[in-house]
């Protein structure tokens, strides 16, 4: 399972890579590999508000359905459609081609609240 | 002992593996005070000789359609069903296998479910199907439902010449999810959902009207005017088949502006069976897949890029979502739409036309007979496919008793569903009905008729 | 074990609607002595389908063709008669020729639902007969067959629940149910209006007293368990549960769907259980129909009993009848009185057995999966070993993941050898799940075959895991690409498009 340092994460299995203002989020390698081959994600349209911790779309595999939660909470600048049409691309690269939506101007607070890639991976190996 | 054939050698062999010594010490394992030590109070066993014999008599005390002539239709329908259904639909690799979950073992039941699918989006004009419901009613209350989900609005109009089964197993069915339903008038004189009654009835809130076509009645609905006023406001037009046979007959519902078909499938293959089993069918627009109930059969390949089919969109359903399912169905009526696919495909486009078009000219016959009976005369006047009502001059229940009496099943009085209605009779004439029967159907009637007046 | 387990002949078959040609007949009904009318002259023609209308390519082909179509298909199928299929949960036992020659009665077959009573008295005796001898089986005090299958039952007996909390004026928002149910559980209980509260089973994979207090309050209307469970085990607290239930004023529901275990051995309606459904397909040996249909009976405690369905058969004197004049009623589930030939079947199947002849059912159901229990349980982790099993037995794959071989690899596998597989990756708490239901139908060289095929497949997982990994390789197609069906559905063949002239 791959955890890039340079990432911060959640114990819901998404990645938030901060880009200037900007927080591009996804879900984790290892998210993408407990579902298996991902068929379906629905994303918020662009300019949507986001909550932290609430549902903001949904990921799907063959198999097993899961709610996307959103890191922080802001507003959605831009949403990866993408991944919509081909959401193969999630399994194949999840923290490069298969980001999710970009949220602009997150706050410090939701930042700070956010797992390092070593407490992400000591997390993961708890819950199994 | 029958179906178990364990002999008491190999009991003592298993219960020696397992390392009891008899059966009572498996059971210790379980708690004392929740095993059953009595004797079943169940009539005792008997041999399959003698229970065919027992059988033969209960079903002797039925008097069913094989013996009698029977106008009776209102949601089941007596069609003839070629050779080809039961022989095939006998082959006991379909019908002693269970749900498609392993596809590699399977692609018969799937490809013939994939076949159904195809068929019923074909006749209903259709972009999607699924593999099937319980039965009409059930498919029509699972498509309110679904319509609610789709427009996230809580309004359900029904119309009031939908079957009355239908509307009360609709009513069923969404009686916990606190929905407002609603019931629109039909028209008194053409026995068709009063147009104007739906336009009034309308409100922001509305997600869907529930229509019969051909209705209770056997009135054919105006669609492409409803859809019209109903797409005006968002709103989904639900359209309930309960004699499918008219599908081959009539401009399909997908082509007058339906959103959701929905329907009763017995007509295609399957015995009338004292009310069941036969299917639901749902069809529906590509837009609104994810909403859907019930399964569903795709095309994909294999390991080696071969043509395979096997079950998706699974993440609709019970055993993944849970809760938060489209619906709570498990399996479809897998070996009922069997029956209909090899039903189908035997009549075939020609056959399957030529068929509805005898029901309607049968149906006009004993129509225009019934009329020339002095004090009968129809009781609506929308056109109708296969099934008619007509006013008597009398009670309609005095009639049909009387009609037993001479051996026929005069139809369906209406008045038990429709205070307004209670010397009206609803009628139906299929392929099997003889000139003779209804020459001699409208004879008795006038006759009695003429006692009774 | 070597022995790969078929050959045989099986031929491609292409679909239906490719085999079509123009204009071919298939069987041509006859308009007799009655004059055909033209349509337009009956129906106004904007209702009417153009007399071209191909109908997106609906097939015209022959009688012949129709038979060698659906016969191909067929023997791609794996049923019962097949082999062994024990797909746990489902019991799959042997389907008796007699009660499908007793189906077809012309007067069961040909009995019109809007029949009057007069001339439906054989069926609905034979009706009111079987839910007395289901209500006996399951110690109830009232039965509705009308539930068109399980799922449906479940949603009737939760609606009658609902009904009945309602009518006293309780307002109850929440169902608990265990982690190891099966999905429509909880689909079912989101229909009837509840609120789901999971709760999970104890260590020794049943359901504990306290785990049920940690979340019960008087806000729960109903615990749905099922007994025996999917793990194939005797809910042996579910008294003390119902006890604790009921002392909050709520109702305990059983998903009897495991009744094979329990003929003529325990009563659910002993137990502190008020509503139950079980499945005529399963216990009752109805044939499944590759997916239906079934039957879903729900059995109630006597207070419960006006909110069943309508209508309801009763007998007045020596007559029976279907009476709706049940004003508390939760309705009607569907257009008629149920899944009524499937019945005829289950009545059939008890009369034949008589209470002896069920209860070695059950017995002997019991005695084959404690039999391929003990004989796997050497090879295969068994996560949960108390002993008896019910119906059913449930292994994991751990031992054989150390090798890179999963449940699945070897559920491929065992159709090599010519078996169905069982269940498998339910119920979740189990990892990579093999639920195990032989059903008593069997005879022992059926199951000792089993067992050896299976250690054979264990022997493999260690030896040559690639030949499980690529399984299977005997069956018509291989393994499926169940992805590549759900990003790009085709759902339904269409015409080719015709090319331009």
């Amino acid at each position: 399972m791959s955890t890039p340092e340079d990432l911060k994460y959640t114990k819901e299995h998404e990645w938030v890579r901060l880009e200037g203002d900007t927080a591009v989020v996804g879900i984790t390698d290892h998210a993408q590999d407990s579902l298996g081959d991902v068929v379906y994600v629905e994303l918020p349209e662009e300019g949507s508000d986001v909550t932290k911790d609430e549902a903001f779309g949904v990921v799907e595999s063959v198999k097993a359905v899961s709610d996307l939660y959103a890191p922080l909470s802001g507003n959605v600048v831009e949403v990866n459609e993408a991944v919509v049409d081909a959401p193969e691309v999630i399994n194949e690269d999840p923290y490069g081609e298969g980001w999710m939506i970009k949220i602009e101007s997150p706050s410090e607070e939701d930042i700070a609240a956010l797992l390092s890639a070593d407490e992400y991976e000591q997390y993961v190996e708890e819950e199994k | 002992m029958p179906y178990a054939p364990l002999t008491d050698k190999e009991r003592e062999k298993i219960l020696t593996r397992i390392g009891v010594t008899d059966f009572a010490a498996l059971l210790e394992g379980l708690p004392r005070w929740l095993r059953f030590n009595g004797d079943l109070k169940i009539r005792p066993g008997m041999s399959e000789q003698d229970l065919l014999g027992h059988f033969k008599d209960l079903a002797g005390s039925n008097r069913a359609l094989d013996s009698i002539v029977s106008f009776l239709g209102a949601g089941a329908y007596n069609h003839y069903i070629p050779a080809t259904v039961d022989s095939l639909i006998s082959r006991s690799e379909f019908f002693t296998s269970y749900t498609p979950y392993q596809p590699e073992i399977s692609q018969g039941t799937l490809q013939a479910v994939f076949e159904y699918q195809t068929l019923i989006a074909q006749l209903t004009a259709m972009d999607i199907s699924n593999a099937s419901l319980y039965d009409g009613a059930s498919a029509a209350a699972e498509a309110a439902a679904m319509a609610v989900r789709v427009t996230k609005r809580r309004g359900v109009l029904l119309s009031g010449a939908l079957h009355p089964a239908y509307r009360q197993t609709i009513r069923t069915y969404l009686q916990a999810s606190h929905d407002k339903i609603q019931e629109v008038p039909f028209c008194t004189e053409t026995g068709a959902t009063a147009v104007e009654g739906v336009r009034s009835a309308i409100t922001d809130e509305t997600a869907c009207l529930v229509v019969g076509h051909p209705n209770f009645f056997g009135s054919i609905e105006e669609l492409e005017e409803l859809s019209g006023i109903l797409h005006e406001r968002g709103i989904l037009l639900i359209v309930a088949v309960t004699e499918p046979l008219s599908l081959a007959l009539l401009k399909p519902p997908g082509a007058c502006g339906a959103d959701i078909v929905v329907g009763e499938g017995q007509s295609f293959g399957n015995s009338l069976n004292y009310g069941g089993p036969y299917f639901g069918f749902m069809a529906i627009r590509e837009k609104h897949l994810r909403q859907m109930p019930g399964r569903v059969v795709g095309k994909t390949r294999d390991s080696e890029g071969r043509s395979a089919y096997c079950l998706t969109f699974a993440t609709r359903e019970q055993h993944i979502r849970r809760e938060r399912a489209t619906s709570n169905i498990c399996t479809n009526q897998g070996l009922a739409t069997l029956a209909a696919g090899i039903y189908l495909t035997s009549l075939g486009r020609s056959g399957l036309k030529k068929l509805a078009r005898i029901n309607l000219s049968r149906a006009a016959y004993l129509k225009k007979k019934l009329e020339s009976v002095c004090g009968v005369r129809p009781a609506f006047s929308a056109p109708t496919f296969n099934e008619f009502a007509v006013k008597l001059p009398v009670e309609a229940n005095k009639v049909l008793c009387a009609l037993r009496k001479k051996g026929f099943i005069g139809g369906l009085a209406l008045g038990k569903y429709y205070e307004g209605l209670p010397d009206s009779i609803l009628l139906c004439v299929t392929e099997m009905n003889s000139r003779a029967d209804m020459d001699s159907f409208s004879a008795a009637l006038k006759e009695m008729l003429k006692e009774l007046g | 074990m070597k022995e790969r387990a078929v050959k045989g002949l099986k031929i491609k078959e292409s679909l239906i609607f490719e085999r079509s040609a123009p204009d071919r007949r298939g069987i041509e009904p006859s308009y007799g002595a009655v004059p055909a009318i033209p349509p337009a002259d009956l129906i106004p023609k904007r209702f009417l389908r153009s007399p071209d209308d191909t109908m997106e390519g609906f097939p015209e082909v022959s009688e012949g063709d129709v038979v060698r179509h659906y016969t191909r298909l067929s023997q791609w199928n794996f049923g019962v008669d097949t082999g062994f299929y024990p797909l746990g949960s489902c019991t799959m036992k042997y389907n008796p020729r007699i009660n499908e020659s007793i189906a077809r009665l012309p007067g069961f077959k040909d009995l019109h639902p809007m029949q009057d009573e007069e001339y439906t008295q054989g069926a609905l005796r034979l009706m009111f007969e079987l839910a007395e001898d289901l209500s006996e089986i399951t110690g109830m005090g009232a039965m509705t067959l009308q539930p068109a299958a399980g799922a449906q039952g479940e949603l009737c007996g939760l609606l009658a629940i609902a009904a009945y909390f309602k009518e006293r004026g309780i307002n109850k928002k929440r169902v608990i149910i265990p982690d190891t149910a099966h999905g429509t559980n909880p689909a079912s209980a989101h229909i009837a209006g509840f609120d789901v509260t999971p709760v999970k089973v104890g260590p020794e994979g049943i359901l504990t007293l306290s785990s049920v207090l940690d979340v019960l309050d008087d806000d729960v209307a109903a615990i749905m368990l099922t007994n025996p469970n999917t793990l194939g085990l005797f809910e042996s607290h579910i008294k003390e549960i119902a006890d604790a239930l009921h002392e909050r004023g709520g109702l305990m529901y059983c998903d009897g769907a495991n009744l094979n275990a329990l003929m003529g051995i325990s009563r659910l309606g002993d137990m502190g259980v008020d509503v139950i459904h079980i499945n005529l397909h399963k216990t009752f040996s109805s044939p499944h129909g590759g997916g239906g249909p079934g039957s879903g009976p729900v059995g109630v405690i006597k207070a419960l009993e006006p909110y069943l369905p309508v209508p309801r058969i009763v007998k007045k004197g020596d007559t029976f009848a279907l009476d709706s004049e049940y004003p508390l009623s939760i309705g009607r589930l569907g257009a008629f009185y149920g899944n009524f030939a499937v019945m005829v079947r289950a009545y059939a199947y008890i009369r034949r057995l008589g209470p002896e002849g069920l209860k070695r059912v059950s017995e002997t159901a019991i005695l084959n999966a404690n039999y391929i229990r003990a004989g796997l349980k050497e090879r295969f982790e068994l996560p949960f070993d108390h002993v008896p099993c019910m119906h059913e037995c449930v292994f994991s794959d751990k031992r054989q993941n150390e090798h890179g071989v999963s449940t699945l690899d070897m559920a491929k596998r065992l159709m090599d050898y010519g078996y169905h597989p069982p269940t498998i990756y339910f119920p979740t708490v189990v990892h990579g799940a093999m639920m195990i239901e032989p059903t008593e139908t069997e005879s022992l060289e059926t199951l000792d075959n089993f067992i050896k095929t299976m250690i054979s497949i264990a022997d493999e997982a260690e030896s040559e895991p690639e030949i499980i990994k690529n399984a299977p390789h005997n069956t018509i197609v291989g393994r499926i690409d169940e992805a590549r069906a759900a990003r790009k559905p085709c759902l339904r063949w269409t015409e080719p498009k015709e090319e331009s002239s």
